[in-house]
C-alpha cells in the first residue's frame, strides 16, 4: 500500500512537471518575438515610418529618445541583414532592401512608410506604393 | 636621322598644299573669323542653377534578380527577429 501511494505521487509529479514545461515554452516563445513597448507604441502613432532601405526612420519631429529607439532597431536589423546576407552571398544593401519591401507590404493602416519617391506616406487598406524592384 | 628624313616629305606636302588653296584658304579663314566674332557677340551661354532639388539615387547598385531570389529568405528573417521588424 505505501509503495502504490508512492508511485502516485511519483506520477502527479512529474504531470505537473510536464504541464510547467508546456506552458512555460507556450509562454516564452512569443515574449521573446514581440515588440518593445515604446517601438510598437511610436510605430502606431506614426512616430516612425519604414523605410525603402530595410531600416526605419523618424517621421516627425525628432527627439533624443526617438533617435535612441531608431538607431537601437537600426543597428540591430543591420546586425541581422549582415549576417544574412553573407550566407546568401548578396550585398548588405540588397538584403535590406528586399527586406524593405516586405516590411513596407506589412505595414498595417495607420503606419508610416516611405514611397518610391522619398515622402512618407500613411498605409490605408490599399497596396501600399512600392519600388518597382519589390517582388 | 631616320626621324628627320621621314618628318621632312610630309611637311613639304604640307607646305605645297598650303600654297595650292592660299588664296580659297585666306577667304575661309576671313570667313570663319566674322563667323565667330558674330558668334561670340551674339550667342551668350546661359547657366542655370536647376530650380528642383538634384536627386541623388543612392539604390543603383541593387540587383532586382537578387530581390526576386531573397523575397523567401527575407521573409524568414523578419518573422525569426520579429521584436525589431
Amino acid at each position: 500500500m505505501g509503495r502504490l501511494s508512492e508511485m502516485m505521487k511519483l506520477r502527479n509529479i512529474a504531470i505537473s512537471g510536464a504541464a510547467a514545461a508546456l506552458a512555460l515554452g507556450a509562454f516564452a516563445s512569443p515574449v521573446m518575438a514581440q515588440r518593445d513597448p515604446a517601438y510598437a507604441a511610436a510605430r502606431s502613432a506614426g512616430q516612425i515610418g519604414e523605410k525603402m532601405d530595410g531600416y526605419i526612420g523618424i517621421v516627425g519631429a525628432e527627439n533624443a529618445d526617438l533617435r535612441r529607439l531608431v538607431n537601437d532597431i537600426n543597428i540591430k536589423r543591420r546586425a541581422v541583414y549582415a549576417e544574412q546576407a553573407q550566407q546568401n552571398n548578396v550585398t548588405l544593401e540588397e538584403y535590406a532592401f528586399s527586406a524593405g519591401c516586405q516590411l513596407i507590404m506589412k505595414t498595417v493602416p495607420g503606419e508610416k512608410y516611405q514611397a518610391p519617391g522619398g515622402a512618407w506616406e500613411t498605409r490605408t487598406s490599399a497596396p501600399p506604393q512600392r519600388d518597382s524592384r519589390c517582388p | 636621322m631616320i626621324v628627320r628624313k621621314s618628318t621632312k616629305p610630309s611637311g613639304n606636302a604640307k607646305a605645297s598644299a598650303m600654297q595650292n588653296g592660299h588664296a580659297i584658304g585666306t577667304r575661309w579663314a576671313r570667313a570663319g573669323m566674322a563667323g565667330l566674332i558674330a558668334a561670340g557677340l551674339a550667342g551668350c551661354i546661359n547657366v542655370a542653377a536647376p530650380d528642383k532639388p538634384i536627386v541623388i539615387e543612392l539604390n543603383i547598385n541593387i540587383r532586382q534578380e537578387v530581390i526576386y531570389r531573397l523575397a523567401e529568405d527575407a521573409a524568414a528573417t523578419i518573422e525569426e527577429n520579429a521584436d525589431i521588424f
